[in-house]
């Protein structure tokens, strides 16, 4: 196992990271701030409760989740797309580097800056709101598994796009759209049917409803499901990357 | 050859476009030569270094390095190999120190201050080294290439096109770098569509074209043996074409009719000139000054070049 070649590349990632870090802060802590006026402020006091959880708390976990998305896909995908296009990536196919620490250090970086983000989204989140953690252990938990899949589910959108629009093609056009139908502001139960029944098709469905069980203990689906799901999720992703490193999709000639 | 430090055996590489890149390379590099590997552009120098580095994928055939696979004994091989390669591509916002050092770490070193020193130092770039790449000329940066393929400490360099688009200076820079890099021990493959600088370097010259290595020879074997010598005739009144009575000797005319150009053998017992010039002599033909020369690593490059070309 080459540590120090994972670890140069953390590194390197996490330092990228460094030279952005005030507005890599500042961003979640602006959006949380917005949601929390807009939704709170205008909503929430229409719709004071969801499960006997007030509205405010309620939309943490479904807030934290889709930052977490959208960093963890926009990190991973630049950081090995951003050597692609320059063409540094030589460095790191001719280097004795398995696949395995090559994801490693790519997907370890960005699932790092998107769970920081997600617990910066989290204290801000208290700055508004009481929330209070039923399964802290199983909250981190989650947070990392979410974080993991979404950065490697970015690492391939990072080898498959051919340019820097195509990064934001995936965020914007699937992910984000799924977050805010898969019930990251409302409960599911709270739809007419066959809305509800088709909801359940949506994959965010299942990531969020896990994360909010960890810190409400009740949720839309059965923990066991969801975490089921995410599970299945995850592996689908490590399928995906494993078979680019087997096949050297757009990685190698 | 005994104990080759590389042996690329059977070498293929076809693109999905169907485009052959290399059609069947065979080659043994020595422990501690300069290998000059020679060919127009596009003749698969580089996707034979690609290749042996991990880069591009082998349509059949495998590489050695000191007899071991060079894909199933992968972290052997490649942490012995260094490579530069032809475009500047670095990490620009990055100060050089750190790109350096980098690259020794993911190579699975353990950090060495005193040999990065070093090596920064025989580049001159030690007094450079916080700087950020992007503020380097292109110069500097060719050199900072070559510091994070050394970093490593790798015992075979690559080196793609080291000179292209470098000043005159700076290329002697380089062929002394890559001799001192040899006198440590470093055995060195270099491309180049330069011949001078394979004249000047190399220890061994490998021909290729269109995917296939033509030739491989001793440098001083292959200018010898190939060497040829052209006889330049200042003639005194320009010629419309070239007399028949020369035909024999197959002399070539200028454009202006005013140089006669004929080509012979110099190991040769019978050159020729003698009897070519008795015969100028008896159809009146006079000239005022005449010259040979030896041909250079250039002339027997494109006469091969040429002969692959009329071949195939």
């Amino acid at each position: 196992m080459n540590w120090r070649g994972v670890l140069a590349i953390y590194k390197f990632e996490l330092h990228r990271f460094r030279r952005t870090l005030w507005t890599g802060l500042a961003v979640p802590v602006i959006t949380t701030s917005l949601y929390f006026v807009v939704f709170g402020a205008a909503i929430g006091s229409r719709m004071t409760e969801i499960g006997g959880v007030p509205y405010g708390s309620f939309i943490v976990p479904g807030l934290m989740m889709l930052s977490l998305f959208t960093e963890s896909i926009f990190n991973a995908s630049f950081g090995i797309h951003m050597p692609r296009f320059t063409g540094t990536i030589y460095e790191i196919l001719s280097a004795p580097l398995s696949a395995f620490e090559t994801v490693l250090g790519y997907v370890g970086a960005a699932a790092t800056k998107a769970m920081l983000v997600a617990l910066v989204i989290f204290v801000t989140a208290h700055l508004f709101v009481p929330i209070t953690v039923a399964h802290p252990l199983a909250m981190l938990f989650y947070l990392l598994l979410v974080a993991l899949t979404f950065c490697m589910f970015g690492f391939m959108v990072g080898i498959w796009a051919k340019g820097f629009e195509q990064l934001q093609v995936i965020p914007l056009l699937v992910v984000t759209p799924l977050t805010f139908l898969g019930g990251a502001f409302y409960s599911i139960d709270m739809l007419a049917e066959p809305w509800r029944s088709i909801t359940l098709f949506n994959p965010v469905v299942y990531l969020i409803n896990g994360f909010r069980w960890t810190f409400f203990g009740t949720a839309d689906v059965a923990f066991g499901t969801a975490l089921a799901a995410t599970f299945a999720f995850f592996l689908a992703c490590l399928v995906g990357v494993w078979w680019i490193f087997r096949t050297g999709y757009r990685l190698k000639q | 050859m005994s104990d080759p430090i590389l042996s690329i055996r059977g070498l293929r590489k076809a693109y999905a476009s169907g485009t052959e890149a290399l059609k069947l390379v065979d080659l043994d590099i020595r422990r501690g030569e300069i290998f000059a590997l020679l060919g127009p552009n596009g003749a698969g120098k580089t996707t034979l270094i690609n290749i042996v580095c991990g880069i591009v994928t082998s349509t059949a055939g495998e590489v050695l390095v000191d007899g071991r696979n060079w894909r199933t004994d992968y972290r052997h091989a490649r942490s012995r190999i260094g490579l530069v390669p032809q475009e500047l591509t670095m990490d620009v916002f990055e100060p050089l120190i750190s790109t350096v050092n980098f690259s020794r770490e993911l190579f699975g070193r353990a950090p060495d201050p005193a040999r990065i020193e070093q090596i920064l130092r025989d580049l001159s770039l030690w007094d450079k080294r916080k700087q950020i790449l992007k503020e380097l000329s292109g110069g500097m940066k060719r050199r900072v290439m070559i510091a994070k393929a050394l970093a490593h400490e790798p015992d075979i360099l690559f080196l793609d096109e080291p000179t292209a688009g470098v000043d005159v200076e700076l290329r002697r820079d380089m062929w002394d770098l890559v001799r001192r890099l040899r006198e440590g021990g470093t055995t060195i493959i270099l491309t180049t569509h330069y011949i001078e600088e394979a004249e000047e370097m190399a220890d061994r010259v490998g021909v290729i074209a269109n995917g296939e290595l033509i030739l491989v020879e001793e440098k001083t074997a292959l200018m010898q043996k190939l060497g040829r010598k052209t006889l330049h005739l200042q003639l005194t009144e320009p010629l419309n074409a070239v007399p028949p009575a020369l035909d024999e000797w197959q002399p070539k005319l200028s454009e202006d009719g005013a140089t006669l150009t004929y080509v012979f053998d110099a190991k040769a017992e019978r050159t020729g000139i003698p009897s070519l010039l008795t015969a100028m002599r008896d159809s009146g033909i006079a000239f005022k000054d005449l010259d040979t020369k030896q041909s250079s690593l250039e002339d027997i490059f494109v006469g091969l070049i040429h002969e692959q070309g009329a071949s195939a």
